[in-house]
C-alpha cells in the first residue's frame, strides 16, 4: 500500500521480514499518509480503539471472579465490588466504559454523517463499522444481563421475547433463545458464552475496518480526493498519534469523572435487586444508548411491525452510501443538507428523550412524529437533495482552498465566523 | 478546543436526560448535610457506628445484610471498629455452621470472617413472618434506590396519618416518600428508641441520618478509596493532558498546519 | 540559543514520556492484583480443630487454605524413631523437637515439597508418609529422606487453644 517498498536495515531484520512482513505493516502503519486538515471529530477512531482494548482488559479480569448462574451471579458481582482486590474499579469502568465506548461511537458515526465518509469509495468501511455497531449493541445488552439483577432479568426478558414477533417460528424461537420457558439459568449462561466472544469479533473487524481504511485513506473535513503522500498530507506518527492521544486524555477525563464520582448515574437502581421472575420493575427503561430504537419500536402500535421499524432503523443505514445520492461529500459545501444533518441530530436526540418516558400522550405522539421523520430523512430527503441541491465551489486541494486568504481552511471559516 | 466543549455540552446533556429519567417520581426527598457527597466525601465515623448500632438493634430483626460481613466493621473507611470490639461484635452472634464430624449442623460464635447473620432462613420464612412482604436486603439499598440515601433518610421520617379518603389494609402503612405511598413495614424508629453507646440523643431525625449513613457505607463500601484514586486520576489526566498538548503544538509546529 | 530549545523540546518529550509511564505502570497494577488473594480469601486464614477423638497412631487430615494438613498423634515408637536420628543423615537438617513441640503431636501440610501432591500415611521406607507420584520418602517427623523432594513437609503456625482444639494459622 505504501509507494515505495519498505527495506529493514539490519540483517535479522531483512531475514524476518521476507518472511512475515511485520516490519513493513509497521513501517506502514506509522508513515500512513493523513489529510493534515483532519480536525478533532477525527480522533474518535482512536479512543474507540481505546474503549475496546479497555472493555476486553477489563472484561477479561472480570470474568476470573464472576459466576455465570442463577443462583451466584449477583452475588459474585457484589463480592467482585466487595472483596476483590481493586474489584471495584475494574467493574465500575467497565459498566461506564460501555456508556463511553458508545458515546464515542455515535460521535464517529455522526462525524461520519457530516463529512460524507461513508460515500465512494468508502462503502466497505462504513457496512463494517454498522456491523461492529450492532455487535456492540448485541454485547452490551448480553452484558447487561450478567449481573442477573431486576433490570438484568427484565431487560433480558423484553428483549428476547422481540422475536416473537416472528410470525409462525417466533414462539419457538425464544424458546431456543431461553433454553427453557422463561430467562433462566441457560439463558444467563449462553449469554455470557456471546458476551464473552463478541469482543473479539469486533476486534476482527474493527481490524477489517482500519485496513478497508488505508486503501482509499482517510476522508478529511472537506471531503475532496487528497494525493498520497503530499503536501496535504502527514505521516500518521508523530502528527496523528499525538493528537489522538490528546483527544483520548481529554476523553479519559470525562470517563474518570464517571467512574470514580458517578458510577452508577447512568445505571438503574433496580439492577442492585437481584433478578425476581415474580415482580417487575415499576420502570422498565433500557441503557440510554438503546433509547431512539426503543422509542421507535414503542411508537408502532404492532408487535411485529414494531420490530421491523426498529430493526430497520438500524439497517437502513447500510444502504446510507446508496440513499445519498450527492456527489459532494463534506456538509460543508452543502449548505441545505447541512441543515437537515441538525435536524436529524436532534431528531435522534428528541427519540433518546422520548424512550425514556412513558410511552403514552404527548410522548407517543412526538415519538411517532420522531419516528416517521427519521426515515423520511434516509429514504426520501437524502436521495432528493442529493440531485437538488446548489453546492459551493469545493477547494482543488487541502493546501489551497478557494474560501478566505488563509492557507487553512478551518482557519479561514472561523475567521469567517468571527467576521461575521 | 472549541470542540471538546460541544462534546462537554453532549456528555452534560445525556447526564441530564439519563437523571430525568431515573427520578420519574416528582417528591422532593429530605436532603441533609452527608459527609460522603463531594469529590473528597468521606464517612462520619462515630455516625457510621452510631448507624450500625441502629441497624442491629432495630432493622437486623427483620433485615438481613447478607453480604456484609463483620471483618468489614474494622476495615478502612467503614466504622473503623478496632478489631478486638469487630471480634466481639461478631462473638456475639450465633452462627450456624457444619456438618462436623458426625454429619450434623451446629452453633458457634460469630467471627470476623462470618457473613452478617440473617434473621430468617430464607425469603420464604422472611415472607411468612412478615405478612407475605419481603423485608429487602440491606446490603446494596441505598444503590438499589432510586433516590439513594436521600430517599431511605426520608423514608424513615415519610411516617403520617393517612389523608382523608385514603382507607389502609390491616398491616399496611402510610407514607409519603414511598412509591404509591403504602408500605407495609410499620414506623420502625421512635425518638429514643435506643441508647447510643456515644450519649449521643437518639431522635428519630439522628437515627434516620445514622442509619442512612451505615447503609450507604455497606452499598459502597470502597467509596473513601474511590474518591481518594478519582482525585488522583483526575489531577495525574490533567497534567499528562497539559504536557501532551505542548508536545503536540511543538511537532505540528514542523509544519504550517494549525492543530 | 537554538542549542537551548533543543534541550527544552528534549525536556517537553521526555517529562511526557516519564508521566505516561508512570500513569500506564498505575492502571495496570490494579489488572494484576485482583489475581492475588482478595479480602474474603484473606479473612479466612485460620482454621480450629477437634483432636479430641483422635487417639495414639491415628492421623486426621484438615482442609486449611485449600491444602490438607496432617494432624497426627504419634506414638512412643515413632517418637522415638524420629528423635533418634542424627542430623547428618538428613538431607534438609532440622530436630524433631523444632517440628513437634508436644512430641505426641506432628501438625504438618500433607503437600509434598516435590511437586505437591498429598503423600500417604505409613508408607514408605522410614514408617512415615510415601509420596505416589515421583516416590519421595519422609519419615515419622515428616522429613524427607529418600527420593527428589528437597525439604521436609512444611509445619504451619499453630498453637493448642485448650487441651484438645489446635488452631492452625
Amino acid at each position: 500500500m505504501s509507494d515505495q517498498e519498505y527495506i529493514p536495515k539490519s540483517k535479522f531484520g531483512k531475514w524476518f521480514n521476507d518472511r512475515l512482513p511485520l516490519l513493513t505493516l509497521a513501517s506502514h502503519l506509522t508513515d500512513y499518509p493523513t489529510p493534515k486538515n483532519l480536525n478533532y471529530w477525527w480522533t474518535f477512531g482512536g479512543i474507540l480503539t481505546f474503549c475496546l482494548i479497555t472493555q476486553i482488559v477489563t472484561g477479561l479480569t472480570l470474568a476470573m471472579h464472576y459466576i455465570a448462574h442463577a443462583d451466584m451471579a449477583f452475588e459474585s458481582v457484589e463480592h467482585i465490588m466487595r472483596d476483590v482486590n481493586y474489584g471495584w474499579l475494574i467493574r465500575y469502568i467497565h459498566a461506564n466504559g460501555a456508556s463511553m465506548f458508545f458515546l464515542a461511537v455515535y460521535i464517529h458515526i455522526f462525524r461520519s454523517l457530516f463529512y460524507g465518509s461513508y460515500k465512494s469509495p468508502r462503502e466497505i468501511i462504513w457496512i463494517i463499522g454498522i456491523i461492529i455497531y450492532l455487535l456492540m449493541m448485541a454485547a452490551a445488552f448480553m452484558g447487561y444481563v450478567l449481573p442477573w439483577g431486576q433490570m438484568s432479568f427484565w431487560g433480558a426478558t423484553v428483549i428476547t421475547n422481540l422475536f416473537s414477533a416472528i410470525p409462525l417460528v417466533g414462539e419457538g424461537i425464544v424458546t431456543w433463545l431461553w433454553g427453557g420457558y422463561s430467562v433462566d439459568n441457560p439463558t444467563l449462561t449462553r449469554f455470557f458464552t456471546l458476551h464473552y466472544l463478541i469482543p473479539f469479533l469486533i476486534l476482527g473487524l474493527v481490524v477489517l475496518h482500519i485496513w478497508a481504511l488505508h486503501v482509499p485513506g482517510n476522508n478529511n473535513p472537506i471531503g475532496i480526493d487528497v494525493k498520497k503522500p503530499s503536501k496535504d498530507t502527514v505521516p500518521f506518527h508523530p502528527y496523528i498519534v499525538i493528537k489522538d492521544g490528546f483527544a483520548l486524555l481529554m476523553f479519559m477525563i470525562v470517563f474518570a469523572f464517571f467512574v470514580f464520582y458517578a458510577p452508577n448515574i447512568l445505571g438503574h437502581a433496580d439492577n442492585y435487586i437481584e433478578a425476581d421472575p415474580l415482580v417487575t420493575p415499576a420502570h422498565i427503561v433500557p441503557e440510554w444508548y438503546l433509547l431512539p430504537f426503543y422509542a421507535i419500536l414503542r411508537s408502532v402500535p404492532d408487535k411485529l411491525l414494531g420490530v421491523v421499524a426498529m430493526l430497520s432503523a438500524i439497517l437502513i443505514l447500510a444502504a446510507l452510501p446508496w440513499l445519498d445520492t450527492s456527489k459532494i461529500r463534506s456538509a460543508v459545501f452543502r449548505p441545505l443538507y447541512k441543515q437537515f444533518y441538525w435536524i436529524l441530530v436532534a431528531d435522534v436526540l428528541i427519540l433518546g428523550y422520548v424512550g425514556a418516558m412513558p410511552a403514552e400522550g404527548l410522548y407517543l405522539l412526538i415519538a411517532r412524529v420522531a419516528t416517521a421523520y427519521y426515515f423520511l430523512h434516509f429514504l426520501l430527503i437524502l436521495p432528493i437533495l442529493g440531485l437538488k441541491e446548489k453546492t459551493l465551489p469545493v477547494p482543488l486541494s487541502i493546501t489551497e482552498p478557494i474560501l478566505g486568504g488563509s492557507p487553512n481552511l478551518a482557519t479561514a471559516k472561523n475567521k469567517e465566523k468571527l467576521n461575521n | 478546543m472549541k470542540n471538546f466543549f460541544k462534546i462537554l455540552l453532549l456528555t452534560h446533556f445525556l447526564f441530564v436526560v439519563s437523571l430525568s429519567s431515573n427520578a420519574a417520581e416528582k417528591v422532593e426527598y429530605l436532603k441533609t448535610d452527608w459527609t460522603f457527597k463531594g469529590l473528597f466525601g468521606k464517612f462520619d465515623r462515630g455516625s457510621l457506628q452510631r448507624g450500625y448500632q441502629v441497624y442491629t438493634e432495630v432493622c437486623a430483626a427483620c433485615h438481613s445484610m447478607k453480604y456484609v460481613s463483620y471483618r468489614n466493621l474494622a476495615e478502612k473507611g467503614g466504622p473503623e471498629f478496632s478489631v478486638e470490639q469487630a471480634k466481639a461484635i461478631a462473638a456475639s452472634f450465633e452462627v450456624k455452621d457444619g456438618p462436623n464430624a458426625d454429619g450434623e449442623m451446629f452453633t458457634r460464635p460469630g467471627k470476623l470472617s462470618d457473613k452478617f447473620v440473617m434473621p430468617y432462613e430464607n425469603v420464604k420464612a422472611a415472607q411468612a413472618a412478615n405478612g407475605g412482604a419481603y423485608p429487602p436486603d440491606m446490603s446494596v439499598l441505598v444503590k438499589a434506590r432510586g433516590g439513594g440515601a436521600n430517599y431511605i433518610y426520608s423514608l424513615l421520617q415519610g411516617y403520617e396519618d393517612p389523608p382523608i379518603g385514603i382507607t389502609l389494609d390491616e398491616g399496611v402503612h402510610y407514607n409519603k416518600y414511598m412509591y404509591g405511598n403504602k408500605i407495609k413495614m410499620a414506623n420502625p424508629l421512635s425518638d429514643g428508641l435506643i441508647e447510643y453507646a456515644d450519649g449521643t440523643t437518639a431522635s428519630v431525625e439522628q437515627m434516620s441520618k445514622d442509619v442512612t449513613t451505615f447503609l450507604t457505607w455497606a452499598a459502597e463500601p470502597h467509596l473513601e478509596a474511590r474518591h481518594r484514586m478519582g482525585f488522583k486520576a483526575v489531577v495525574y489526566l490533567i497534567i499528562l493532558t497539559i504536557l501532551v498538548y505542548f508536545s503536540m503544538k511543538r511537532i505540528w509546529s514542523r509544519i504550517e498546519t494549525e492543530v | 540559543m537554538s542549542e537551548k530549545k533543543t534541550n527544552r523540546r528534549d525536556f517537553l518529550f521526555t517529562a511526557t514520556y516519564a508521566v505516561g509511564a508512570v500513569g500506564l505502570g498505575a492502571t495496570v497494577w490494579p489488572m494484576i492484583d485482583q489475581m492475588n488473594p482478595d479480602a474474603s480469601v484473606k479473612a479466612l486464614a485460620s482454621t480450629e480443630v477437634d483432636v479430641s477423638s483422635v487417639t495414639p497412631g491415628k492421623t486426621i487430615t484438615v482442609l486449611w487454605r485449600g491444602k490438607p494438613v496432617f494432624i497426627r498423634r504419634r506414638t512412643q515408637d515413632e517418637i522415638t524413631d524420629a528423635r533418634s536420628v542424627k542430623l547428618e543423615d538428613l538431607k534438609d537438617p532440622q530436630k524433631d523437637e523444632d517440628r513437634a513441640k508436644d512430641p505426641e503431636w506432628l501438625v504438618m501440610l500433607g503437600v509434598c515439597t516435590h511437586l505437591g501432591c498429598v503423600p500417604l500415611d505409613q508408607k514408605g521406607d522410614y514408617n512415615g508418609w510415601f509420596c505416589p507420584c515421583h516416590g519421595s520418602h519422609y519419615d515419622t517427623s515428616g522429613r524427607i529422606r529418600k527420593g527428589p523432594a528437597p525439604t521436609n513437609m512444611e509445619v504451619p503456625k499453630y498453637e493448642f487453644v485448650n487441651a484438645n482444639t489446635i488452631k492452625i494459622g
